[in-house]
């Protein structure tokens, strides 16, 4: 099965059937199996592993009450981990919320991220958004936003500063199918289609946006085409299947560095999860819709895949599993010992220095705090 | 020279020094702005640094926001500012909170231009003056040149500072206002605003096209025997708010002049910060002369604006109070 490409004028059909390496019987349809190193190849699966576990224990954290919220990201581990894998360390990432996975094979470590769902004083964000609202410069991953698809035109921006600057890097963006309904969507694609930026759009159609479904989303027969008539590429991929999005987003990648400009992948996956913590998917689908997704569970497939070629074992696996139980647990027990943010740096960061009526207002928290104190002790 | 030259000149002033600068917006290229504000800034640093956009206001915001995140420095055009809405949350939601919801990792300094304000015949979607939703947003900076100098001036410092900036150019003075500017570099901080007057009756302030119109007033009101102490106000925020409350201890009244509508308007923000420095020194309630709170007129647009008369009214109520 090869990748199914738009060129404009030419072909304005719709992909028939999306890109998928991973076969039947667990092996690699070696015509498009990417070219990854077997220690990557365990890498990745480390990485998805880890995601996992992250994610089933942030949750149980919630329902103890211990962090506020929390957006899991169960079943769409090879979007996030197979994307992030075919990008450079310069390349930019404009996240949407559910891409722990990138992070993590970025190399932000589950200490920092628990930093940030407990919003202490070590997180980078300083306590600032609610949980999974991560902000990783080093590693050029900017700042979760709540609205959705606002981060989209910023990575067109930045990617046309990139070409501008002639510098050799790409910006790669993640959204949901639902928030294609937003006039960013076309705000940033048609700006990516004129300027020709190298920018990846990167889609997860998880089927859901809270309780609606994707059909309520578009009358168009998939998100891919909609590419089409921004005058560039848009691909479909199994985003089930690690290796096909690692082939998906490196070839938008290398496109992209060549300047023939932006591509739309759309990923086919499933929420297997809830929306949220604050959200039960039992109001509004049952478990019919969501059991056959389980049988094509990305991690699954990887791990017997893995297995055939020899890089996986039982014994791997619960090492896996242990080692990053225990690494979650330490983060968390270290994340809720830290304190919270000093109150007065509230009024940091609102501008680049401190304007004076907000060194007044400053004035006016921290007399008030004390006054409640000494009144309190009274 | 005029405030368009002036607004001219400072961006080929940024534009020689820093090639991180790019203008871009709705034909603010090849044409030079339907202001005529960016003509020649194509010819001279090409299509790559003064770039025709398309028509979409979200768009050039939210890709400035990226370039700026990138390291770039772009000054957008909004080109009335009637059109600022359909951008509205990527300035609102994404560029006016990047540096604070990130802790300080990214910074966002775009600084928007974009004409305001009536009286050149344009109904409600060329007149209107909206500087009251963005001076009610943390992390952003709005500042209202009235005058050639300072514009320029302004536009300078506003490009070579950290944060993301309003600046709003009062489009019915864009070529009425002339003065004398100097060539070359100098810039006016944000932040500061200027007595152009100095009196011992009453103290009017204003920013922007309204400082003419307060202007008008203040030689009416010298007719009349009435000292007037003017300020500009140059920048809404940050505030020199020094200026002001000094002002205020020494005449005891105060007329606001402002442009847009009279309801939860800057003006009113300004009347009880004066309240809440130097009610003491009041002598009458301060007075505001506004736009009214109406949608913004065609025919009837100079009923609707602040006139030189309705100052110089207010200027007797507050004296005869």
């Amino acid at each position: 099965m090869s990748l199914v490409e738009f060129e404009v004028g030419k072909n304005a059909s719709v992909p028939t059937a999306p890109l998928t390496v991973l076969r039947e019987d667990d092996t690699a349809d070696p015509a498009l199996m990417p070219e990854v190193s077997d220690e990557d190849l365990r890498a990745i699966y480390r990485t998805m592993i880890q995601t996992r576990t992250l994610d089933e224990r942030m949750v149980t954290l919630q329902r103890q009450g211990r962090i506020a919220f929390y957006m899991q990201s169960t079943g769409e581990e090879a979007t996030t981990v197979g994307s992030a894998y075919a990008l450079r360390p310069g390349d930019w990432i404009f996240p949407c919320y559910r891409e722990q996975g990138a992070y993590l094979w970025r190399g932000a470590t589950v200490q920092e991220m628990a930093h940030q769902c407990y919003g202490n004083y070590l997180d980078y964000t300083k306590g600032r958004q609610m949980p999974v609202h991560y902000s990783f410069r080093h590693l050029n991953i900017v700042s979760v936003s709540s609205p959705l698809m606002t981060q989209v035109p910023h990575a067109v921006g930045t990617a046309w500063a990139m070409k501008l600057r002639k510098d050799p890097y790409v910006t790669m963006t993640y959204f949901g199918e639902g928030s294609t309904s937003e006039g960013d969507f076309h705000v940033a694609m048609n700006f990516a289609g004129v300027y020709k930026t190298p920018t990846v759009f990167f889609l997860r159609n998880n089927g859901w946006a809270i309780s609606t479904p994707a059909s309520v989303q578009t009358a168009s027969e998939n998100f891919a085409m909609k590419a089409n008539a921004y005058g560039f590429e848009g691909v479909q991929v199994d985003g089930n299947d690690v290796l096909a999005v690692i082939v998906a987003t490196r070839r938008a990648v290398d496109k992209a560095l060549r300047g023939e400009g932006p591509t739309l992948i759309e990923a086919l996956t499933y929420r297997v999860g809830a929306h949220s913590t604050s959200d039960d998917p039992s109001g509004y689908r049952t478990e019919d819709h969501v059991s056959p997704w389980r049988d094509k569970d990305p991690v699954q497939r990887f791990q017997r895949f893995l297995a055939k070629r020899g890089l996986w074992s039982p014994e791997w696996e619960a090492e896996l599993q242990e080692r990053f139980k225990q690494e979650i647990l330490e983060a968390i027990e270290v994340a809720e010992k830290t304190p919270g943010p000093a109150p007065e740096t509230i009024f940091e960061d609102v501008y680049a220095e401190k304007p004076r009526f907000l060194q007044e207002q400053e004035a006016e928290l921290m007399e008030s705090l004390q006054q409640t104190k000494a009144e309190g002790a009274r | 020279m005029n405030i368009i030259q002036a607004v001219n000149d400072a961006l080929k002033i940024q534009m020689r020094q820093d090639d991180r600068v790019v203008v871009m917006g709705e034909d603010v290229g090849k044409f030079g702005g339907v202001f005529r504000a960016t003509v020649g800034l194509q010819q001279e640093f090409g299509e790559d640094r003064v770039v025709d956009t398309p028509l979409s206001e979200a768009g050039i915001i939210g890709t400035a926001i990226g370039m700026a995140l990138y390291g770039m420095r772009p000054v957008p055009e909004i080109q009335f500012m009637d059109y600022i809405f359909p951008a509205i949350d990527q300035i609102i939601n994404e560029m006016a909170k990047f540096r604070y919801r990130s802790g300080g990792q990214y910074t966002c300094p775009v600084v928007i231009r974009t004409p305001y304000g009536g009286g050149i015949r344009g109904g409600h979607y060329h007149s209107q003056s909206n500087e009251a939703y963005f001076t009610h947003t943390p992390g952003l900076k709005v500042v209202v040149p009235s005058n050639p100098y300072d514009a320029k001036g302004l536009l300078l410092a506003a490009m070579r500072q950290d944060d993301p900036v309003i600046f709003m150019e009062p489009k019915r003075m864009y070529r009425a206002a002339k003065g004398e500017v100097p060539e070359g570099d100098y810039t006016v901080e944000l932040g500061k605003a200027k007595v152009l007057k100095e009196g011992k009756d009453v103290t009017v302030i204003a920013y922007g096209s309204m400082v003419h119109t307060a202007l008008e007033a203040v030689t009416k009101a010298e007719a009349e025997g009435i000292d007037v102490e003017l300020i500009d106000l140059r920048s809404l925020v940050p505030l020199d708010l020094d200026t002001i409350i000094a002002s205020v201890e020494k005449t005891g009244r105060v007329v606001i002049v402002q442009e847009a509508p009279k309801s939860t308007g800057f003006a009113a923000e300004l009347i009880a910060l004066i309240n809440e420095h130097a009610l003491l020194s009041l002598e009458a309630p301060v007075v505001r002369v506004t736009g009214w709170d109406t949608p913004f007129p065609y025919t009837l647009d100079l009923e609707y604006l602040p006139s030189a008369d309705r100052v110089l009214q207010g200027m007797r109520k507050t004296l005869n109070f």
